[in-house]
């Protein structure tokens, strides 16, 4: 059984929708380095599919990520520590914002070439099941991705070799500023469906819709069926990364995004709660985010002299740049 | 004078072959909306046909790009991040490079792949701080890296017009440069030729791309106890030998300062093929990323594993201490 309690799926859209808001502060106070791709918008995705997931099965994220791992199940704390550089972060301070992984949950990390992930988790996948273990994936990517070879061969790979991958494509209408009409030759569905593998639309505003596609489709492939790809339709609400903050892009009428902005993931799931129920929700949150990134920020950096630490995992010695 | 940048060196250089030679084209993402900036008003003065904005698909416009040269066009391609190069490094090398040979002469593939943000951008971590300059020197790509605004044009404008693809890299350190330029005397720099920044007597640095600004910095610092002279190659391969060797033959030291990865990086090749040729008073140096370097992604780390200016004032002093 997954779990589709609503006041859980609020909570995880709630987090991730109150973690990015606070990391998009402390991009414009300078805490964070490098900026971050927020996902405000896209939350009920990374919810409803990741509540139809165990601990023990297994997710690779995007260059838009933090939802993903959030959702997971990976300490906020950590997490914002980590998009903080610091010592206590996921990933010791050397990963960031698109390298967040945590392997204890199950996430194989955030990943930023776009398309590049999908096949690593099919491998992923398929190992542990060759050991023996009784586990399925989902890899997450946007409608950008769908134009790369890479991710297309992984659809034919896990298609031939019937490895139980859920292929979640987020369609947020554009890569950057790229109109998926002027990207995408024929549907998104249509590529898995070349591969025989089943696919389908959904709304990914509604976490509980994508939730209800993600769990049948889990179910499906705990019973032995094949990957499928499930497409959420959804808007990206912010920009496609902070930059855009500073510096502004034009391509997307004002119109569109106010009318993309009207669907919002965590007031559709909010609504499914009374007002006591939410409140309590939001406090929770809130202590929580508060709790985070004061971690986060009393957290030491990693001292430079060890800026080369797991760069093998043999040890091997690299020869540093010095004179 | 006016005052120009290196980025919008690099808009006007393709504005201006775009005017001046109808086979030029640019493709790559997001160009319309310039996201990278290089392309901003390119689209709307040359429109669709020229400035194609492409799905992300690197691999397959790539060859597009060899395709349409081979077809007689002059595509220039533009990535947003340096890794990206490594994965068009399959379409780049194994094709566009060998058609002219495996045909026997009866092709060419002039493409230019601009690359705008090379190396670290601080806080973009392991997947998008890569220099992969000198991989492409080593396979035989000229490989261009610019550290001014008046090279990034000049350079920018002779890798279009060139034959053989060319790869240009501007470094995300050398972006923000800015120069004062007359624009009527912005011509083509010569691929293959570099230029002595800085006269010095005791030593010669070479410094690659955003490192000749550190590398000018640091002779500055020294004045007084160390006559530095600063090399800057600007085009790694073909490499300005003569040029090199005429300056080491004079300073009779070496330190090579490189944001390559050590083992096989640029900087080896360089000092390598001095030594070949002129007689060195000390141990030649190299600065460079360490072995296998990942960038990791908090800002002291990712400072840490690239050459600085403390690593190349040691390496200063430790050939001029050397043999004197
Ligand atoms: C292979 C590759 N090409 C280009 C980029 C630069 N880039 C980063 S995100 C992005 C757009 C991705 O669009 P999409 O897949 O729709 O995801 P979204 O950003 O909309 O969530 C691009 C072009 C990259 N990181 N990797
Ligand atoms: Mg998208």
């Amino acid at each position: 059984m997954t779990d589709a309690d609503p006041v859980r799926l609020y909570r995880t859209v709630r987090l991730i929708r109150r973690f990015e808001e606070r990391a998009i502060d402390l991009v414009r106070a300078g805490t964070i380095v490098g900026g971050i791709h927020p996902y405000l918008g896209q939350e009920g995705i990374a919810a409803g599919v990741c509540a139809a997931l165990r601990g023990t099965d297994l997710v690779t994220g995007t260059h838009r990520g933090h939802g993903h791992v959030l959702a997971k199940g990976a300490d906020p704390a950590r997490m914002m520590a980590e998009l903080c550089g610091r010592e206590t972060g996921l990933n010791r301070g050397r990963g960031g914002s698109m390298h967040a992984a945590d392997f204890s949950v199950g996430v194989l990390g955030a990943n930023a070439i776009v398309g590049a992930a999908g096949a690593i988790l099919t491998g992923a996948v398929w190992a542990r099941r060759r050991r023996g273990e009784d586990v399925v994936g989902a890899t997450f990517f946007g409608d950008g991705a769908v134009n790369e070879g890479m991710l297309l061969e992984a659809f034919n790979l896990a298609a031939l070799w019937r490895v139980p991958v859920l292929f979640v494509c987020e369609n947020n209408g554009y890569a950057t500023t790229m109109p998926v009409d002027g990207a995408v030759a024929g549907t998104i569905t249509g590529r898995a469906e070349a591969f025989g593998m089943p696919a389908a639309v959904v709304d990914g505003q509604d976490p509980q819709q994508v939730h209800a596609a993600a769990a049948a489709a889990v179910g499906r492939m705990r019973d032995g069926g094949g990957p499928e790809l499930v497409e959420a339709r959804t808007y990206r609400f912010d920009a496609h990364h902070t930059f855009e903050h500073v510096v502004r892009l034009d391509y997307r009428p004002p119109q569109e995004v106010t009318a993309g902005r009207s669907r919002d993931p965590v007031r559709i799931q909010g609504g499914r709660l009374s007002d006591a129920e939410r409140a309590a929700v939001d406090a929770e949150v809130e202590a929580t985010l508060d709790a985070a990134v004061a971690y986060a920020l009393a957290s030491p950096e990693p001292d430079p002299a060890g800026a080369l630490d797991h760069l093998y995992a043999s040890g091997l010695n690299a020869r540093s740049g010095g004179a | 004078m006016p005052r120009l940048s290196y980025r919008k060196a690099l808009t006007r250089a393709l504005a201006d072959e775009l005017a001046r030679d109808e086979r030029v084209f640019l493709l790559g993402e997001d160009i319309r909306v310039a996201a990278s900036h290089v392309t901003a008003g390119l689209f709307t003065r040359f429109g669709p046909e020229r400035v194609l904005d492409t799905p992300l698909s690197e691999q397959a416009f790539t060859s597009f790009a060899t395709g349409a040269a081979l077809a007689g066009m002059r595509p220039v391609v533009e990535f947003q991040i340096p890794s990206l190069l490594f994965l068009v490094f399959e379409q780049i090398v194994n094709h566009a490079h060998k058609f002219p040979l495996m045909t026997g002469g009866q092709c060419a593939a002039p493409v230019t792949y601009l690359v705008p943000g090379s190396g670290s951008r601080t806080g973009w971590a392991g997947q998008h701080s890569d220099h992969p300059y000198s991989l492409f020197a080593h396979v035989g790509i000229v490989t261009a890296v610019p550290a001014t605004p008046t090279d990034a044009y000049g350079l920018l404008v002779s890798a279009i017009r060139h034959d053989d693809p060319v790869v240009v890299f501007a470094p995300a350190g050398a972006l923000d440069v800015r120069e004062d330029v007359d624009f009527a005397a912005l011509a083509p720099v010569p691929l293959g030729r570099g230029v002595v920044r800085r006269a010095g007597d005791d030593v010669t640095v070479v410094a690659v791309g955003h490192l000749v600004h550190d590398a000018l910095a640091v002779a500055e610092e020294l004045a007084g106890q160390v006559s530095v002279e600063v090399f800057d190659p600007r085009t790694l391969y073909p490499f300005d030998l003569d040029g090199l060797c005429a300056s080491v033959a004079r300073t009779g030291r070496l330190v090579v300062v490189d944001d390559s990865n050590r083992s096989c990086g640029i900087a080896a090749e360089i000092i390598a093929s001095i030594v070949e040729r002129v007689p060195l008073a000390a141990p030649p140096r190299r600065v460079t990323r360490p072995d296998g370097a990942v960038l990791p992604f908090a800002p002291g780390l990712d400072r840490a594993v690239q050459p600085g200016r403390a690593a190349l004032t040691a390496a200063i002093h430790l050939v001029t201490k050397d043999g004197t």
